[in-house]
């Protein structure tokens, strides 16, 4: 096993507020981790921060060994790192089908000339584009909605298109932002047996922010839990549980009011 | 009622999506074939300008319609390819064979060049961003005397392709068929960029930026890139504008062309080529449908036709605020709904195309 992704002695800072505050974690190569903590806590900025949409003012973020602080936030689906949305980014205008063939844009090849004149290659192309797409399409059971547009879909299928969008890009690393907020039970199951299936038969390391701790507990292999942008605690999901200092930043503790005073 | 059965993933890739399809696209470009031998000059020469607005607007449309990216100023870009094609061909002395391709190539990269800096602005402010270019554009004309000649304007020669002339006057059908060629060529580069990679950038730069960039889209390339092939569109139905007008100047490519230019497009329908020929359509034939009706109700209600100064720009301020109150996906909209009606007859539901809004927008990041 060896770390796939490296965050080391991590900050941010919004003006005076700290919402990253030195947090130092690596995912293993084929693992499923967790990020768990309440609002607030920094998981999604984490996440923002290993899509390079924000700079971090200290420490160091490695992708397979290498600093990724010097790419550029459309590189990084280039290296392999996928993402999902907390709130849903789908193409709303597109179908999709056309969705999920977004997701292959960093496999895209054939010159500017040669798509505005389709020439043959650019074809056989988007006919392999295709047959990947159908791939995630059939993982997902897609199938009813390939021609549908996003607009007029329901929020558990968009959460699934999402999922396919980023499967698509064939990563190596996959980013979920709470996959199974919004979701009935069953679909949360639904999700529980596809992130297996992620690790499982396709080798894709995840990394995922999820409030939901029974599905935390049932697929991840470890868990770090924040609180205010400072790491509590990381462990198995049990071990992370039954910590007292997360428990204290969920419901609080009795002799929290003492402690205020003194 | 008919189902379409895919059987290959061509079926999606392909330019039509069945043989019917097919065949009514092929029936509708022998019609244009055939129309110079149909209608007179005066006709001809209508259809003609339709054509002619039906580039500048898919140019437009690659844009605004595609990549989301508001243009006040493409009445600019109009006028670079104009002026490039004619001063090309006289003072330069370059046949209109590789004038008018030049001509597309130098507005393509005044588009790039303005896009780059341009295109980090958002929605109101690139409107007004894009609203400066047209004017400065104006007023450079007027500048740069010696080589436009500034408000005395200029002559478009005629066009001569290897001994053969295309005259709007002199040899109006054969111009028509130019200008027919060119449009056909411009709604296949479109057609193409629709099905590959890059169109499918363009779509989703307009819907979600973060997540483009996500999925490794440049964004700021894309855009820039969308902007050349743009405003490289929008210049050579520009160059086509100078030879049907015959005589321009800084006014023919004013601001109101450019606002009547994304007026035309929201019209035929945001997002698809119809859309632009639809309000090509609208835009080119209404002042002389304006003028029919006028001269009709003067001979029957009396006292001859008289010009009502404005009344252009009203009924087109109207039919606009008419499709965005009733009908916001335009001509094209309606026409798909009812076509899908008769094709789905009789399932067709009243609120098939109503879009479910999605209220998770809280957290959006630019």
């Amino acid at each position: 096993m060896k770390a796939l992704l490296e965050i080391d002695n991590v900050t941010l800072r919004f003006g005076g507020v700290v919402a990253v505050n030195k947090v130092s974690f690596s995912v293993e190569e084929g693992e499923v981790f967790a990020l768990v903590g309440p609002n607030g806590a920094g998981k999604s900025t984490l996440f923002n921060l290993v899509s390079r949409f924000y700079d971090p003012v200290e420490g160091d973020i490695r992708f397979a060994g290498e600093s990724i602080l010097d790419r550029r936030p459309h590189e990084i689906a280039r290296l392999g790192i996928a993402r999902t949305f907390q709130n849903i980014e789908l193409f709303e205008q597109a179908t999709v089908l056309q969705n999920l063939l977004v997701g292959r844009h960093r496999h895209r090849q054939g010159s500017f000339a040669g798509q505005i004149l389709f020439t043959p290659f650019v074809r056989k192309e988007e006919r392999r584009h295709r047959e990947a797409v159908e791939k995630v399409i059939d993982f997902l059971d897609l199938q009813p909605y390939r021609e549908k547009y996003i607009a007029g879909l329901p929020y558990g299928v968009r959460k699934v298109v999402e999922l396919g969008r980023a499967l698509a890009i064939e990563p190596r690393l996959l980013l979920l932002d709470e996959p199974a907020s919004g979701l009935s039970v069953e679909e949360t199951q639904d999700v529980a047996f596809w992130i297996e299936d992620i690790r499982k038969q396709m080798g894709i390391t995840v990394l995922m922010v999820e409030h939901d701790m029974h599905l935390v507990s049932s697929v991840s292999d470890r868990v770090l839990a924040l609180a205010d942008g400072k790491m509590l605690s990381l462990g198995t999901p049990q071990e992370v549980q039954n910590d007292p200092a997360v428990i204290e930043a969920y419901i609080g503790t009795s002799d929290e009011h003492e402690r205020v005073v003194a | 009622m008919r189902m379409i059965f895919k059987t290959s993933y061509d079926a999606d890739i392909n330019l039509f999506r069945d043989r019917e399809q097919g065949f009514w696209y092929m029936t509708l470009l022998v019609l244009s074939l055939i129309l110079p031998f149909l209608l007179d000059t005066f006709w001809l020469g209508e259809i003609t300008n339709v054509l002619i607005w039906a580039i500048a607007g898919m140019g437009l449309m690659i844009l605004v319609g595609q990549t989301g990216q508001a243009s006040l100023g493409h009445a600019a870009f109009l006028a670079v390819g104009c002026y490039a094609n004619v001063l090309l061909q006289d003072p330069v002395g370059l046949p209109f064979i590789l004038s008018f391709p030049l001509a597309g190539l130098i507005a393509g990269l005044a588009g790039m060049l303005i896009a780059l800096p341009m295109t980090r602005l958002h929605g109101v402010y690139l409107a007004i961003g894009t609203l400066a270019i047209a004017i400065l554009t104006e007023d450079l004309i007027v500048i740069a005397e010696p080589l436009t000649s500034g408000v005395m304007g200029l002559v478009a020669p005629t066009i001569n392709i290897f001994g053969l002339e295309f005259d709007r006057y002199g040899t109006p059908g054969r111009f028509y068929w130019l200008v027919l060629a060119i449009a056909i060529l411009m709604v296949l580069a479109y057609r193409n960029i629709l099905r590959t990679p890059l169109g499918r950038s363009f779509a989703a730069i307009r819907d979600s930026e973060v997540s483009a960039r996500a999925m490794g889209v440049n964004v700021a390339w894309t855009k820039a890139i969308s902007f050349g092939i743009s405003s490289t569109i929008t210049g050579l139905a520009g160059a086509l504008m100078g030879h049907f007008a015959g005589i321009f100047n800084n006014e023919t490519f004013n601001i109101i062309i450019s606002i009547q230019l994304l007026l035309m497009i929201v019209i035929g329908g945001l997002g698809s080529i119809h859309g632009a020929f639809f309000g090509a359509i609208i835009v080119a034939l209404m002042p002389q449908t304006i003028a029919i009706l006028r001269d009709t109700a003067g001979s029957v209600f009396g006292g001859g036709s008289v010009a009502i100064p404005g009344l252009e720009s009203a009924i087109f301020g109207a039919i606009l605020i008419l499709f965005i109150l009733f009908e916001p996906m335009g001509i094209y909209g309606r026409w798909v709904k009812i076509r899908t009606y008769f094709q789905l007859f009789p399932f067709y539901r009243r609120d098939m195309f109503r879009r479910q809004k999605s209220y998770l927008k809280t957290e959006r990041m630019r």
